[in-house]
């Protein structure tokens, strides 16, 4: 379990990032916390001809309230964002979330964008991103583009990255006087989820985002649903997510989590 | 810019245990190899190499790492720390160390390199952990001899100890 | 919780007066391994110039290897050699295997391959980064054979055959009768009946295999040093199949190994491949293996098919049992099995006096990974199908389970008791220990608290179990698998030599050695303690060295760490060995002293007189002068320089006549019981209180006996819980990583209340008995018992996974919404992967055709593709990297096309391979005029995929064979769309080549 052979850039600026992302595309990699980049090189899934390590820019480590949003930067860790004196008050769902990835060990390496870059369907972080309808900023050599979270995942570890380009940070929109809840189950604490769920009060009524399930991470908008329309709701959606057996969970035992957590979520946010 | 090419060996330098360290190294080197292989600091174990097991755990600039997961590359001009670092002298083991031996919070010895660090550089920052925090923060290590209880036992009695000490610096 | 933990747990014992046998003393391993000191295997240098191997491994459960290449691999730089099974074939020979049988079973594949992970190559280089490049360079040709992984589907007639010498993949099938079985059961009010599957599972140290070998050609003698753990009979097989005397294969022991719980007997068979490659490199060769390749290939328990029944009287006293058990030892049965099936052959019963008993022990092979030690060594499967029925019984009649358990105890006053099946039972008393556990325990209480959960609607159960853990095994157990008249022929086979070395250096200071193997049960201080003990020393004093090198040290086939042997065999032996030397150093005493040698006493570092203390002699000077003048020594007291003593129970003889068998020397007694509650969203098991009383005869060290007992406890509930090897039914593993085959975690693991009791051992010196195995075979069923109370089902299956539970508890699941979504077609048993959808694509049927079958343009529009070589105008190859986000891998593809029916119909079937995995699939594609001028074109697909993807992808695994097959059919639309048939199209190989290799698709 030895990394295939590779070069490796120190960037030094994100100039440097992006001439090595047009140079080489497709077989250069951004390496950031390497929580799983790193992990997949030793077993050999990846093979990359070059890493370019990103983490000794400075210029990508802020976290910043722009308006009413919050801004990312690409070399923020997940232990930096849980630190942030500003995140339960922000980014209240985040806060709720953020605990759920990995473990303390991992936290203090991985990144929230390599993270959503790595676009696992069971990972937490895709999952926030999506229930809060947050952007994705990505920059190549040619041009800088924002990426809406519902159009960035493509599937399972696909993105609408394209290979020149950088993710640069995330915006996460501060979202005022709604309530928030979370909940995930894996087989054990720090596992990827077999379903992780986020509820959300809106105007309206209520969004419903569900991770693990799908490909991506899926949210639904409903009005203010109760009874046996909130069931429905729920079943329907249950079973649009095509969930799939693994060696973890069944389908079924899937969608009843959906349906069940779902009920419960949504009753917390509307009461 | 630095551009370390993949076929040759490159020099790393950094900070270990307080001391300077050099050795060579190929892009891919990891630096769990890098530290028990090139510089023959052999306390920090290897269990699993894909992030999951602990064991490699050591601390980089203040932050928990898995060497397993970072390259040698990586951390040139770092500050490391690894449990060859942690007793006070040789033939002295420092509070947690003792703790640990105490309360037989290890058998094999295997994975204690790893769960160590985690402790070292937790309570540190954190001198009143209750259980459940234990609990969460060692989450990210395995241990199959000890059934882990006694290694919780021993980090709530280091955490007790250690402020303690601190306490009794400060008050003197 | 909090203060369960603090409480409960030991410290240390710092008391001065008392003996030191008993204290909880600090250990002696400590200092080193909390400093970064410790010394195992990867940790010590190796000779300059030492190569490092790597192992290529079958992606497939079962097929023929028709080539393997290794020419490029030879080529890279850095590689010293590939060795391929008829290289290691010329060096070695066959490993002996445990039945009577014509097979043949080598460390590496010789022309098949039969389990997932199967050694295909050994590639030697100067360092494994380079060894894993070569690797992926060499291309093995496979023709897939049908697989069997099920122990009762291998065995049905028509079922793919593994080995020709096990016809039917049977390798042993033996009946026993003990009493009159068939009376009691006709003569029984009830019988009660359970099935069970036990499953795979393993104790996974942390520490992996090590092997570092070197050969002498001169001598033709080999020098290996890994971190095996015995039984040293394997050295026997190791220097067999190097084809050497014993003496010429000098095995070593690292001074530190981490961990092994019977798992490292299995480095044995790497043993023999490493030092085939040392031999023909010529060069010492290291082999570190790496986590992959333990989940995948190291050894497991054996998983099990079980039928028990029992005869039962109406007040729930079980009279006779019948036992059908089928083994599964995977594709090769290696040394020592079929050990698992026969350690347990005289406990059948358990803790009960049960007089009447039938067995039928069938042993098959399947294609999964070759089985071999692991704590608990067939209890667990015993235990779970006993306790289960246990508790059945009481349910079917009524009865409160523990009451079952009560009236059928073996009497306090019956030891020794001779079970049915030949156990000795040497000392206990049962219903005391559960008295006791009920009473501090707390029973009551527990009973309560269900009850109050219970009326809340809450799912809340209890579990019971009483088992009794066998330990120091008898070398000659294994031969019960043999007939009477087989065992003659082959000649006895017995007893459990231990072996101890105490010696005196010119200081006069003590060296113990014995050939115990630990890792991590700290034996070095235990000894110190024994031995500290018989000289009036402090165990600081008390030098252990418990490596072994089996060149130098004395050692016998039964030594090592396994069987729970060293408190009661191996620290027993110590202490005979200290008193030997100790009776003749107070004779030298006696006579400098002037006193009776009945009146000399050891203490405090002095050899006195205990009528006039004051007249005493330091213990070193004693101690030196056999070294520095011999002449001065009594005549009748022989030297006192080094006593080596070995000793063997003479309790353990071989199976008689009627195969009973003693198969252990001593018998501890263990009581559990335990309250989950089961949540009733998630299914998740939490354990709310887990009591577990110990009758292990003497404890010596308080703290490692409940170090034992913790870390035994931790791994049972893993495998009650968490952990399963898991196969599907095509033979693909699928838990390949720490992330799959889930190890319990400090959130999972509560401090179980350990109660102790000590009825000492009569037949071992000190007292004691084994301790470390016990929970692993009581507390998983124990668990059991529990969600069965819990949930009120009956059949329970391990690992309790909420998803499965979910099955049996939930009723019919909400359909889904009329005009919703259909539900995704159900996984096939076999894990093929079965689609199909339809697209629409801009041209007329006939474009489309062209399209499709033009090979000119395939190398043009496969993604990745390096290169197609056209064999027919049907049938192509081609190299294609294929990726999906990051993950990809370079892959050889084969296609065919068949039952062309232009422009309507094609049918595509092929295979692709690469150092990732393999896959292969059937297609149709079906195109009609979609009465727009364009096309409908529909497909159906029919994919498997396996090998190292499978394994470490598993959860990813189906996900993304759907992205690629959507991605295709995408860009198909979109690149017909586009520019029609012009230059950029899409084929129906590089459908394929997609479908066929996991994760391909992007780029
Ligand atoms: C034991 C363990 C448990 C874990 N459990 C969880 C869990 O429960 N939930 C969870 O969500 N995750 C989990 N993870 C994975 C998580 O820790 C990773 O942090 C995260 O998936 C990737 O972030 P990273 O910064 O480490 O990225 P890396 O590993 O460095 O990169 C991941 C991928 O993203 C790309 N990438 C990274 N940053 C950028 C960028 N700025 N622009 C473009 N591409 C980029 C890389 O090229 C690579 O392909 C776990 C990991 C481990 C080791
Ligand atoms: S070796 Fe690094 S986490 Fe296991
Ligand atoms: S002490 Fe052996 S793995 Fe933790």
């Amino acid at each position: 379990m030895k990394p295939p052979a590779f070069d490796y850039l120190r960037a030094e600026t994100v100039g440097d990032v992006l001439e090595g992302l047009a140079q080489q595309g497709g077989d250069a990699r951004v390496l950031a916390g390497g929580q799983s980049l790193m992990a997949m090189l030793n077993m050999r899934l990846a093979k990359p001809k070059l890493l370019i390590d990103i983490m000794r820019l400075k210029e990508l480590r802020q976290i910043e309230r722009k308006g009413d949003a919050v801004v990312i930067g690409a070399g923020v860790r997940q232990a930096d964002l849980l630190a942030w004196p500003d995140l339960a008050e922000a980014l209240p769902l985040v806060s709720l979330a953020l605990p759920w990835v990995g473990h303390v060990q991992t936290r203090s390496r991985g990144t929230i964008c390599g993270s959503l870059a790595h676009a696992d369907p069971s990972a937490e972080m895709p999952l926030a991103l999506v229930a809060l309808g947050g952007e994705v900023l990505l920059r190549s050599a040619k041009r800088r583009r924002r990426v809406a979270a519902k159009d960035f995942f493509a599937g399972m570890m696909l993105t609408a990255r394209s290979d020149d380009e950088l993710i640069e940070g995330i915006s996460l929109p501060v979202v005022r006087g709604s309530r928030f809840a979370f909940r995930e189950v894996a087989r054990r604490h720090g596992d990827f989820a077999i379903v992780a769920c986020a509820a959300m009060k809106t105007e309206a009524g209520v969004r419903f985002t569900v991770g693990g399930v799908a490909d991506v991470p899926t949210a639904r908008d409903w009005p203010r649903l109760e009874g046996s329309a909130l069931d429905d709701a729920l079943n329907g959606f249950a079973y649009e997510l095509g969930a799939r057996d693994d060696v973890h969970a069944t389908a079924r035992y899937r969608r009843d989590l959906v349906r069940m957590i779902g009920r419960d979520l949504i009753g917390e946010v509307l009461q | 810019m630095t551009r370390l090419k993949a076929d040759a060996r490159h020099s790393v330098r950094f900070t270990l245990n307080g001391k300077p360290a050099e050795g060579e190294a190929e892009p891919r080197m990891l630096l769990s190899d890098f530290l028990r292989h090139q510089l023959g600091a052999t306390g920090t174990h290897v269990g699993c190499e894909h992030g999951v097991c602990g064991a490699c755990t050591v601390v980089v600039d203040g932050m928990l790492t898995r060497s397993c997961l970072t390259l040698a590359a990586q951390v040139d001009g770092c500050e490391i720390r690894t449990v060859e670092g942690l007793a006070p002298s040789a033939d002295r083991l420092g509070v947690l160390q003792q703790v640990f031996r105490r309360n037989h919070a290890l058998q094999c010895g295997f994975c204690t390199a790893g769960i160590l660090m985690s402790l070292d550089h937790y309570l540190a920052k954190n001198p009143a952990p209750t259980e459940a925090d234990i609990r969460d923060l060692l989450s990210g290590h395995l241990c199959r001899c000890t059934g882990y209880t006694p290694i919780i036992q021993a980090a709530l009695v280091a955490a007790a100890e250690l402020a303690s000490a601190t306490k009794e610096t400060s008050d003197a | 919780m909090v203060q369960a933990a603090v409480r409960s747990a030991n410290s240390v014992d710092q008391g001065s007066d008392t003996p030191w046998v008993g204290r909880s003393i600090e250990r002696v391993e400590d200092a080193a391994l909390l400093s970064g000191r410790g010394r195992f295997i990867d940790d010590l240098g190796v000779q300059p110039g030492t190569l490092h191997a790597t192992i290529l491994r079958s992606p497939h459960a079962h097929a023929d290897i028709l080539s393997i290449d290794t020419e490029a691999a030879k080529r890279l730089p850095g590689v010293a050699t590939v060795l391929t099974g008829s290289d290691v074939k010329a060096v070695t020979t066959s490993l002996v295997v445990g039945v009577k049988a014509p097979v043949e079973c080598w460390p590496i594949a010789m022309d098949r391959v039969r389990y997932v992970g199967e050694p295909v190559a050994v590639i030697v280089a100067t360092d494994r980064a380079r060894a894993e490049d070569a690797a992926e360079l060499i291309n093995v040709e496979y023709r897939p054979r049908a697989a069997v992984v099920d122990p009762l589907g291998t065995l049905v007639s028509g079922a793919p055959v593994l080995h020709d010498g096990f016809p039917g993949n049977l390798a042993s099938d033996r009946s026993f009768r003990y009493g009159d079985p068939e009376k009691a059961f006709a003569e029984a009010p009830h019988r009660f009946s359970i099935d069970i599957r036990y499953p795979r599972n393993s104790c996974t140290p942390i520490e992996t295999y090590g092997v570092v070998a070197s050969h002498d050609a001169g001598e033709d003698a080999y020098e290996v040093l890994a971190n095996f753990q015995g039984p040293f009979s394997i050295h026997t097989v190791i220097a067999r199949a190097l084809k050497v005397p014993g003496n010429r294969l000098r095995l070593r022991t690292p001074p530190d190994s981490g961990g092994s719980f019977g798992v490292k007997q299995g480095v044995f068979p790497y043993i023999v491949l490493i030092a085939a490659a040392a031999r023909v490199t010529g060069r010492p060769v290291k082999w570190i293996e790496d986590r992959l390749e333990h989940l995948t290939a190291s050894v497991s328990a054996t998983n099990r098919a079980t039928t028990l029944s029992a005869a039962v009287a109406a007040d729930g006293k079980i009279l006779a049992l019948d036992w059908d058990q089928v083994e599964d030892c995977g594709a090769h049965l290696r040394a020592p099995e079929p050990a698992t099936l026969y350690r347990m052959h005289g406990n059948m019963t358990g803790a009960y006096d049960i007089r009447h008993v039938r067995i039928r022990n069938r042993v098959v092979v399947t294609n999964k990974t070759p089985t071999g030690l692991n704590r608990g060594f067939g209890g667990p499967q015993v235990y779970f199908a006993l306790e289960r029925l246990v508790q059945r019984i009481a349910i079917g009649l009524g009865l409160d389970p523990l009451d079952v358990i009560k009236r059928n105890l073996i009497g306090a006053g019956a030891f020794p008791y001779r079970t049915a099946t030949g156990a000795l039972l040497d000392s206990g008393n049962y219903q005391e220990a559960i008295a006791r556990a009920v009473e501090q325990g707390r029973l009551a209480d527990l009973k309560a608290k269900r009850d109050e959960a219970q009326a809340q609607g809450r799912l809340y159960g209890i579990g019971f179990t009483a088992v009794v853990e066998p330990s120091v095994s008898n070398m000659g157990y294994i031969t019960t698998v043999l007939t009477a008249a087989e065992r003659r022929k082959a000649g006895p086979k017995n007893g459990a030599q231990a072996t101890a070395t105490v010696g005196l250096d010119p200081v006069g200071s003590v060296t113990v050695h014995v050939a115990s193997v630990p890792q991590g049960q700290g034996h070095r201080t235990v000894l110190s303690q024994v031995v500290a003990d018989v000289f009036g020393l402090a165990p600081k004093d008390i030098r252990v060295n418990t490596e072994i090198d089996t060149a130098k040290d004395a050692w016998s086939i039964a030594s090592g760490n396994y069987a729970s042997r060293f408190a009661a065999a191996v620290a027993g032996t110590a202490k005979i060995a200290a008193e030997r030397v100790a009776g003749r150093l107070g004779r030298i005493a006696a006579s400098q002293l002037n006193v009776e040698a009945a009146d000399i006493v050891f203490a405090k570092g002095f050899v006195a007189s205990r009528h006039n203390p004051e007249n005493r002699i330091a213990f070193s000077r004693v101690a030196a002068l056999s070294h520095w003048s011999p002449g001065s020594l009594p005549d009748d007291a022989g030297q006192t320089i080094r006593e080596t003593v070995f000793w063997t129970p003479p309790e353990l003889t071989p199976p008689d006549e009627d195969d009973r068998i003693n198969s252990s020397l001593c018998h501890g007694f263990i009581f559990d019981f335990c309250g989950v509650e089961i949540d009733p969203v998630t299914l998740e098991t939490r354990i709310d209180r887990y009591v577990t009383m110990h009758d292990c005869g003497t404890i010596l060290h308080p703290g490692m006996v409940n170090g034992q007992i913790r870390g035994g406890f931790a791994q049972a509930l893993g495998a009650a819980l968490y952990e399963e090897y898991a196969y599907a039914d095509d033979g693909s593993f699928l838990t390949g990583t720490l992330a799959d085959y889930l190890l319990p975690t400090t959130t999972e693991v509560p401090e179980p209340e350990i109660i102790h009791m000590e009825t000492p051992s009569p037949f071992t010196p000190l007292g004691a008995k084994g301790v470390g195995e016990g929970n692993c075979m009581s507390t998983p069923v124990c668990l059991a018992n529990a969600v069965a109370d819990a949930l009120g089902i009956a059949d329970v299956t391990l690992p309790l996974v909420p998803a499965r539970l979910a099955e049996l508890v939930r009723g019919a699941e909400p359909p889904p919404p009329a005009g919703g979504a259909a539900i995704a077609p159900a996984r096939e048993g076999d894990r093929r992967l079965r689609g199909e959808g339809q697209a629409s694509v801009k041209g007329a049927p006939e474009q489309v055709w062209a399209m499709l079958l033009d090979p000119a343009t395939l190398q043009s529009v496969i993604p990745g593709c390096q290169r197609v070589d056209r064999i027919t105008d049907t049938h192509f190859r081609a190299d294609v990297t294929l990726g999906i986000g990051p993950v990809s891998g370079r892959y050889r593809a084969d296609v065919e096309l068949f039952d062309l029916d232009p422009p309507r119909a094609v049918t595509l079937r092929g295979g692709a391979t690469g150092a990732l995995g393999f896959g292969n699939a059937e297609g149709r594609i079906t195109l009609a005029p979609d009465g727009r001028g364009g096309t409908k074109l529909t497909y159906s697909y029919d994919a498997a995929i396996g090998g190292k993807v499978a394994s470490i992808g598993g959860r990813l695994l189906d996900g993304a064979t759907r992205v690629i097959i959507g991605q295709f059919f995408t860009a198909l639309a979109r690149k017909a769309g586009g520019g029609g048939a012009s230059g950029g199209g899409f084929s129906l190989f590089g459908l394929l080549a997609k479908l066929a290799s996991l994760f391909g698709g992007r780029r």
